[in-house]
């Protein structure tokens, strides 16, 4: 009896220590998000669409510029719409970085192409321009798989000898 | 505009696909080494953030990259139709990240993961119609 109960404890033992190296050597999988996170990727969609559209203005403002008017690039920053481009584009690029610090590329991944909904949106409504059946159906596909990302998974913790990286402790 | 042939102008759309990814992965690498901006913000400012990104070699590489992919689609607008360029660097590199962030990153991408990322290239692709 007494050595049933021991083969029995050791096999509960076995079986938590099965499921203790189980979590420190696979994966841990986490919903990173907050508020101020989503803001974040909201900055991402709209840094780099509205920085591409200063951009585009600023340097049409400019005129083409061939191989012997190159120097004239030298000085397209100094134009108002292309400044404000880059200023958007520097504010698309920390946001991305800091988005990357506490979320999986896969999960940015479909904030960043989301600008392309937004640019046909805003040719339509700021410009007047015709959108065909086939682009809302892609507009509506789109916010579709957005909305659906957004509810999964953000972050991929994977154990080190130094630690899991990134610090679980800093997410939960 | 200088048009290039079938093969050339599809070698440089996959050229600029091949630096687009690189720089996304090889940046999302730096940034899971340096760890949460926020906590790192607590515990050391927002000058120990900046020093923690500048100090991380992969970041440099992923600038150096993404800098690259940046000049290749300058000259891949000015050789190949820009309605040709966006659609296909755009869908590719989308297909080619999540490969990326499931091989290289070692990121769980789930089958939620595979559907959004679809709905979204699959929107992308009809935007350009």
């Amino acid at each position: 009896m007494c050595s049933d109960s021991w083969a029995h404890s050791r096999a509960l033992y076995s079986v938590d220590m099965q499921k203790y190296e189980q979590s420190t050597t696979t994966n841990q999988h986490i919903h990173s998000m907050s508020f101020a996170r989503y803001f974040l990727l909201a900055l991402i969609v709209l840094g780099s669409t509205f920085g591409d559209v200063y951009l585009a203005k600023g340097m049409k403002l400019i005129g083409a510029i061939s191989l012997n008017r190159w120097r004239e690039l030298l000085f397209a920053p100094f134009n108002p719409y292309v400044a404000f481009g880059i200023l958007l584009l520097m504010m698309f690029y920390i946001s991305y970085l800091a988005s990357l610090s506490w979320a999986d590329l896969s999960y940015i991944m479909p904030a960043t192409t989301f600008g392309y909904v937004l640019t046909a949106l805003l040719a339509h409504f700021m410009l007047g321009e015709h959108i065909p059946l086939t682009r809302w159906i892609g507009i509506l596909m789109s916010t579709a798989g957005v909305g659906f990302f957004t509810g999964g998974i953000s972050l991929t913790v994977t154990p080190t000898p130094d630690g899991p990286t990134p610090n679980l402790e800093a997410q939960l | 505009m200088r048009h290039l042939g079938i093969v050339a102008k599809w070698l440089f759309i996959f050229l600029l696909v091949g630096l687009n990814s690189t720089g996304d992965m090889l940046t999302a690498k730096a940034m899971r080494r340096v760890g949460d901006f926020a906590e790192l913000r607590r515990k050391s400012g927002i000058f120990g953030v900046a020093r923690a990104v500048l100090t991380e070699p992969w970041f440099y590489l992923g600038l150096i990259t993404m800098a690259l992919s940046f000049f290749a689609l300058l000259a891949a607008l000015s050789l190949i139709d820009l309605s040709v360029v966006i659609p296909a660097s755009a869908s590719l590199t989308f297909l080619s990240n999540l490969l990326g962030a499931k091989f290289f990153l070692k990121e769980h991408v789930s089958r939620r993961r595979w559907i959004s990322g679809l709905l979204v290239l699959g929107g992308i692709m009809l935007l350009r119609t």
